[in-house]
């Protein structure tokens, strides 16, 4: 099988500064087919592709049973060359979940990367093991490099401080999954909003559906970098206000993102020192917020959010796990074309309807 | 040094001044393996100032490569003495293994035999983004 990337013309400019579509518009058309690509950056994907993922990912959470055996004889190759507990347990888990199988290794010294081994050549010899590969290597553009050597569809699980797609998809699932909407909301993110990936990747996606006030909330030294500030500027329907002070504005925020602030982004352990107890959200801060607010992390947290606030309903990170787990399982299946059983997207089903009334 | 006194080849007119040496330079042209002549910092119209390249002989411009260095250029063609074409260099949407990504923890630096590459991220402001780790373009 010959895996086709996303990013195959790369003479087209990037589509981070040009919103592609309104979830509304786009989520009358059936999405196009994911099957056999890889995804190495949410621009790959069409809103509509995003909100089908996130459809799927919701339908699969209902519906465990049905979807257990869709990738039976499926086989996941992890590649993870730097630590991750999280991302590579959840990308397992969800294979494993649909029926299917895991082969991989975790640290580059498992791995021939050891010997000296390129990226490409890795991938090019697991591609003849596996169906699908996950990765995640520290140097940034790692998953593109993997894609185009790949004969599989490659996800890219994070590469440096570059992009992590499916944490983003897990942070869409989240907001999806308290609000029932991408739009309409006023979304503050805290901390380092400098060096988070997460972050930048969350403003830049959400931009594409429009329709989000951003509050970002950071010391000077870990400000928002000018390109996502441009990104904002350049959805119409976005709008952005940057502030130092939670307290000042939690009262405000449907959606806070806290971030934690990470030691390996410095390159100087006293500025990491200075800057990392700056924003902590605790009991007494989470009091001005709204009822309905839902406070979202990427994890792990180091201190940033106080464990007080774990009992609080309003504390989503956790689901935000689980999330994580379930897009990844509809991004599993879609790139391998596996169908879940019962299910049936929106826009098919649109054009369905569409189709009988014609009839 | 007059036009005329390139009879087959190419001049390079409107070149940014004193970025001559530079622009050859990543246009791989090798001063000391060409017949050339280098006009710097001399006065232009439209610029104020401006470097002039004359080249004497057939060979291949790399436009994509002027037009992102030199934006403001143009190639004379000159064919027995005379200027017969004047091509404007046009802003590339893609560059390949013109300059390269300075950023540390890009994997351009580490993995082998990958182009550098770059894509036009922004026109108005032309700026270019490394393919693979997103960093902007610094010659």
């Amino acid at each position: 099988m010959s895996a086709q990337t996303f990013l195959v013309n790369q003479a087209i400019p990037q589509s981070p500064h040009s919103p592609s579509g309104t979830l509304a518009d786009s989520s009358r058309q059936p999405p196009l087919s994911m099957i056999g690509r890889s995804l190495v950056t949410l621009d790959d994907l069409s809103t509509g592709q995003i909100q089908e993922l996130l459809d799927k990912a919701h339908y699969i959470d209902g519906h465990r049973g049905e979807v257990a055996d869709s990738c039976k004889g499926r086989l996941l190759a992890t590649l993870f060359y730097e630590p991750s507990t999280r991302t590579r347990l959840s990308f397992e888990t969800a294979m494993l979940r649909l029926g299917g199988q895991v082969i991989g290794f975790a640290g580059a010294q498992q791995s021939s990367v050891s010997k000296g081994e390129s990226i490409s050549d890795t991938v090019k010899t697991v591609s003849n093991y596996a169906d699908i590969i996950a990765i995640r290597h520290p140097k940034e553009g790692a998953a593109l490099v993997a894609s185009r050597a790949a004969g599989v569809p490659v996800i890219n699980a994070g590469d440096g401080g570059h992009m992590h797609p499916t944490q983003t998809l897990a942070d869409l699932a989240t907001i999806t999954s308290r609000f029932g909407r991408l739009t309409g909301l006023t979304v503050g993110l805290c901390g380092d909003l400098t060096f988070g990936r997460t972050v930048h990747s969350l403003i830049e996606t959400l931009c594409r559906f429009g329709g989000v006030n951003f509050v970002l909330i950071s010391p000077e030294e870990l400000k928002t970098p000018q390109y996502v500030i441009d990104c904002i500027k350049e959805s119409p329907s976005c709008s952005y206000t940057e502030v130092k002070d939670l307290t000042q504005v939690i009262g405000d925020l449907d959606v806070l993102y806290m971030t934690r602030v990470q030691k390996e982004r410095f390159f100087n352990e006293d500025d990491y020192l200075r800057l990392r107890d700056s924003y902590i959200l605790d009991a007494g801060k989470l009091a001005l917020a709204k009822r309905t607010m839902a406070v979202l992390h990427p994890l792990p947290r180091v201190n940033e959010i106080a464990v007080e606030v774990d009992a609080d309903p309003r504390a989503a990170y956790f689901e935000q796990v689980r999330n994580g787990m379930l897009v990844r399982m509809a991004l599993e299946s879609s790139l391998l074309g596996v169908e879940l059983p019962g299910y049936e997207s929106v826009g098919a089903a649109g054009m369905k309807q569409e189709q009988e009334v014609k009839d | 040094m007059e036009v005329t006194s390139v009879t087959n080849g190419i001049i390079i007119d409107h070149v940014p001044a004193g970025t001559a040496l530079k622009v050859l330079s990543y246009l791989r042209i090798d001063p000391t393996a060409n017949r050339l002549a280098l006009i710097m910092n001399t006065s232009s119209q439209r610029y104020g100032s401006k470097d002039i390249i004359k080249i004497e002989g057939d060979r291949n411009i790399d436009l994509a490569a002027l037009g992102f260095l030199a934006r403001q250029a143009s190639v004379c063609i000159v064919r027995g003495g005379r200027i017969v074409e004047k091509v404007k260099p046009p802003l590339p949407e893609h560059l390949v293994n013109v300059i390269a990504c300075k950023k540390p923890r890009c994997v351009t630096g580490s993995e082998p035999g990958i182009d550098q590459a770059f894509h036009l991220a922004h026109s108005d402001r032309q700026e270019y983004r490394c393919d693979y780790c997103d960093e902007e373009a610094e010659l």
